[in-house]
């Protein structure tokens, strides 16, 4: 297969239109931008050790984990701990943005790579959704990004600033947004039957590890497992069209 | 108190970290070949990590999520908006928990 170019379009157009396909995942990313905030507070952060580590990190579940190794007291907190546990939460981004590959021309992945910062779940499946219809850029990418970066900044600092008033998600069903929404866009990927060996072995091998193991693990078992499934069921189909060719 | 040396120290870790994986994540599929196995490998990833997210919610989820989903999925099909998906999953969420006392 070969990555054409996608139709040239205005990026501000392209940056607007990653916004508003990122705002049904927004509400999610707020409501529990709201959760992190007053936890955060009940941690012992302070107001500038949130914003810095909302601004930075900008990863939702490495800082709810994050969380529960935090101390209020400088000198017994667990820096090595804490930047382990952000890299193995975080390890599941490498197959996120591996996929994003044919958004930059080769040679230009130097500003790409910088780019990546702004990438999470949410901008991500909005992004490959888009490209699964010939659509999708960097800028598009970008617009979705500072939509969740803005969301989830400002719902932490209101949740910190609320303390502990604030409803946990689930009552509203808020919490069931993320899935509906994935759920959605998976049932949107569909290109035919050759997809269902793939995404079966991603739903049990997820499923397994889920139930054995805390944290995303899930995500990268699944995800490596369904993608090398499908991987080698096309390149066996190609390998017998080529016998059958020749 | 404002921070410590310590704080600050612990976030840009976790921050360097984080951005490493992911900017990490770019620049190895860059080194891929753009055919063959490493291609269809990649072109693979999106619908399994999305499966892989989904499928635990589900089975871990009680009666209330299935028939959210269920409902979730109907919409997205007969309508093909997510948003309508969305909100129709987060509706029946909410009356089924309400409903069935989940």
């Amino acid at each position: 297969m070969s990555h054409t170019t996608p139709p040239p379009q205005p990026s501000m157009e392209q940056f607007l239109a990653g916004a508003r396909a990122c705002i049904p995942v927004a509400i999610s990313v707020a409501a529990y931008g709201m959760v992190w905030g007053m936890l955060a507070r009940s941690a012992g952060l302070s107001l500038i050790e949130v914003m810095m580590m909302s601004g930075l990190v900008f990863a939702g579940s490495a800082q709810f984990v994050a969380l529960d190794l935090w101390t209020a007291t400088p000198a017994t907190l667990p820096i090595g701990p804490l930047v382990l546990a952000a890299l193995i939460v975080n390890l599941r981004y490498l197959l996120l943005t591996a996929t994003l590959r044919p958004l930059y021309p080769p040679g230009k992945l130097g500003r790409g790579a910088l780019s990546m910062y702004l990438v999470t779940d949410e901008n991500w499946v909005m992004t490959v959704a888009a490209m699964a219809r010939g659509g999708g850029s960097v800028a598009f990418l970008m617009g979705g990004g500072v939509l969740a970066w803005i969301s989830w900044m400002s719902t932490n600092l209101i949740g910190y600033g609320l303390g502990s008033t604030i409803d946990d998600p689930a009552r509203w069903g808020l919490d069931f947004a993320f899935t509906a929404t994935f759920l959605a866009l998976l049932l949107g990927m569909w290109k035919g039957r050759g997809d269902i060996l793939p995404w079966l072995v991603a739903a049990l091998a997820a499923i397994l590890t889920a139930q054995h193991v805390d944290g995303s693990w899930h995500i990268l078992v699944g995800g490596i497992a369904g993608s090398l499934a499908g991987a080698i069921l096309d390149t066996r189909k190609e390998a017998t069209a080529r016998v059958h060719v020749s | 108190m404002f921070t410590s040396p310590e704080a600050v120290i612990a976030i840009f870790g976790m921050a360097m970290v984080t951005i490493a994986v992911k900017a990490g994540g770019l620049l190895l599929a860059d080194r891929l070949p753009r055919e063959g196995f490493a291609a269809a490998w990649l072109r693979h990833i999106p619908g399994a990590v999305l499966a892989a997210l989904v499928a635990p919610a589900l089975v871990k989820g009680s009666l209330a999520e299935v028939i959210a989903a269920l409902a979730t999925g109907t919409v997205y099909i007969l309508t093909r908006n997510l948003f309508a998906a969305m909100a129709s999953g987060v509706l029946t969420v909410y009356l089924m928990r309400l409903l069935l006392g989940a």
